[in-house]
């Protein structure tokens, strides 16, 4: 009967019911449509990673998966590395921090990059032939309005798009290794090295065997397989607390609207709280019946919050073009449906403990 | 009187605090009421009736004095126990039904017995009961679909189905016509008769009164017993 008493007194007043459900989808969906684009982006850079080809990644010392630093590996460390055993070739590139989180500007040697990774698919145009010549990926193009052809001004200088290749190799802008070195201030000098080996099974074994030799101790090295695992929110520089903050956001939007909402019911139900404790209902009773009317509310905010997300995700695919994809991480279903419930029921703690104290016979005088 | 009686108020006294005034609603009320009897109580406004009620139904703590319902000691208990008392002690009938508006009439009657942990709804003496008021179509309306007559009723069964030592009914029929206030005041007769429920009544209407077996009347926080030697109004 209680459960009936909680329904019945969410449909007395459909529109608060309407309002509250969705204030509480909203900040649901608020929550889910941000991690999934921090895990549409991380996904992303992933496959751009997985793309080159490469078994092996050796990167400067003093760096993490996804920090960026700058190119500090010497010309000779990449023959070096050719040299040893069971390592079939090597490529160095020069990353270039650009606006966005994950965007970067890549140098690269085209000869070297087809003989490394299989080269390009061109989707338009071709080649850069010139040094005033860069290459963009098709989100890119898409995101920027460009094709080949098109100037762009990066790094202060203008540029034209000699070819726009398919997403999903490395980097989403590609510049003359040269060239982007000597504009940064940074010649001969690399960011990435990309290690093929003879037998990609054995890369594991080959990276303790690189690991081991002096002049690679301060490098950190990964086996591509291990460094694509460690993309993750955790690795990704600013993005814990950057969704801590959200989650804490969320958690007061929620907390405002329950507790308004609450209060205002509380202050309407006077009356009837009166009736309930005539019947003999204890003060823990009436908080009781609030909390699981802020439960149910919760839990049928988080749901719709939940096909929201979906709707979000259709709408930013369809609306942006070429934009990161977000995604639907299902990990995020309870944590936001519980982040939710907790918001609301901290939002409900003051209105409840109105109620129950509330005098019986004041109550029940009241009109 | 060989049995103790139900009800056995002695020197009760209440003073509600405003601010820095105090009101002496009760100023030491003495009253027996034996088990089965149906008491009607009387006054002027203000002469402290409900706040008698409140006390007896547990509602409000009373400020001295001593409350014996049925050899128990009511002013000793805690909170909690007065709470408990009130669900399967006393049943409340209000002059303004006070039943809850989101739900129908079963529904307030099965809220009121889940409160009291009972379970009483398909007994052959509450259908009995349901039939005797009238409800037995009327339940699954909500209060706001019935005339004031079956809402007071639908109280009347509400206050009813946790078997109640006693019933208290603060002037059951003041919002209603006569028809429907005589209808009231037979159930209740009925109530007393057939079934020995104890029911105290207030009322501001000396025909309501005449109703019951026995009349008190109360002025300044007192009642004065009996009832027969003043005039009302
Ligand atoms: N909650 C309260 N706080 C302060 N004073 C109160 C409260 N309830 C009642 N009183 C006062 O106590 C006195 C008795 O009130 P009570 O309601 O018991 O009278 P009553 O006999 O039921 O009157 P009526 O016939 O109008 O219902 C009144 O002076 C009233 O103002
Ligand atoms: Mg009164």
């Amino acid at each position: 009967m209680t459960n009936k008493l909680v329904l019945e007194n969410l449909k007395h007043r459909p529109i608060r019911t309407i309002l509250v459900v969705f204030a509480i989808a909203i900040q649901v969906n608020l929550m889910l449509t941000l991690v999934g684009m921090s895990y549409g982006m991380l996904n992303d850079f992933q496959k751009r990673s997985r793309g080159v080809g490469a078994d092996i990644i050796v990167r400067p010392p003093n760096t993490s998966v996804l920090s960026m630093s700058a190119p500090s590996m010497k010309e000779a460390m990449v023959g070096y590395l050719r040299e040893q055993p069971h390592i079939k070739s090597a490529l160095g590139t020069t990353v270039h921090a650009m606006e966005g989180f994950l965007n970067s500007a890549t140098g690269i040697d085209l000869k070297q990059f087809q003989a490394f990774s299989g080269g390009f698919t061109y989707k338009q145009g071709g080649p850069w032939t010139k040094n005033n010549e860069l290459i963009v990926d098709e989100y890119y193009a898409t995101q920027r309005k460009l094709s080949a052809g098109s100037t762009i001004k990066l790094l202060n200088r203008d540029w034209i798009v000699s070819g726009v290749v398919e997403t999903g190799k490395m980097s989403r802008i590609f510049m003359p290794l040269d060239i982007l070195q000597d504009l940064t201030g940074n010649t001969g000098k690399y960011s990435q090295l990309y290690l093929r080996v003879d037998d990609p099974k054995n890369a594991d074994a080959i990276v303790e065997q690189l690991k081991s030799l002096p002049a690679l101790k301060e490098f950190p090295i990964y086996s591509m397989e291990s460094f694509t695992s460690l993309i993750s929110i955790d690795n990704a520089p600013g993005l814990r607390p950057f969704l801590n903050v959200i989650v804490g956001l969320s958690v007061v939007v929620g907390f405002l609207v329950v507790f308004l909402s609450l209060y205002t019911a509380v202050l309407e139900r006077t009356r009837e709280i009166g009736i309930l404790k005539s019947l003999g209902a204890t003060p823990m009773f009436i908080i009781v019946l609030l909390f699981r009317e802020t439960i149910a509310l919760s839990i049928v905010g988080s749901i719709v919050g939940v096909l929201l997300s979906y709707a979000t995700q259709w709408l930013i695919a369809t609306l942006v073009p070429a934009s990161l994809q977000m995604q639907i991480v299902y990990e995020w279903w309870p944590i936001s449906m519980l982040v939710a419930i907790f918001a609301s029921l901290v939002g409900a703690l003051y209105p409840g403990f109105k109620a129950a104290k509330q005098d019986a016979i004041e109550a029940l005088a009241y009109e | 009187m060989s049995k103790p009686p139900l009800i056995e108020i002695r020197d009760l006294k209440k003073t509600y605090r405003l601010g820095d005034v105090d009101v002496h609603a009760l100023r030491g009320v003495n009253l027996s009421v034996a088990d089965g009897e149906f008491l009607a109580i009387v006054g002027h406004s203000g002469s402290g009736k409900s706040t008698l009620f409140n006390i007896l139904g547990g509602l409000t703590p009373a400020t001295s004095g001593t409350i014996h319902l049925g050899g128990e000691d009511l002013l000793a208990m805690s909170d909690s126990d007065r709470t408990r008392m009130r669900r399967g002690t006393v049943g409340f009938v209000f002059q303004k039904y006070n039943l809850l508006p989101t739900l129908n009439a079963q529904d307030n009657i099965a809220l009121a017995q889940e409160l009291a942990g009972r379970n009483n709804m398909n007994e052959p003496w509450f259908k009995e009961i349901l039939e005797s008021l009238g409800l037995a179509h009327r339940l699954t309306h909500k209060p706001r679909a019935m005339s004031g007559g079956e809402q007071q009723r639908v109280a009347i069964a509400r206050a009813l189905i946790n078997r109640p030592k006693i019933l208290l009914a603060d002037e059951p029929t003041g919002n209603l016509d006569t028809e429907n206030s005589v209808a009231v005041l037979d159930i209740l007769r009925k109530l007393n008769k057939q079934y020995g429920q104890t029911i105290l009544m207030i009322t501001h209407n000396p025909e309501a009164a005449d109703f019951a077996d026995r009349k008190v009347r109360m002025k300044d926080g007192h009642v004065l017993e009996p009832a027969g030697d003043i005039i009302e109004g």
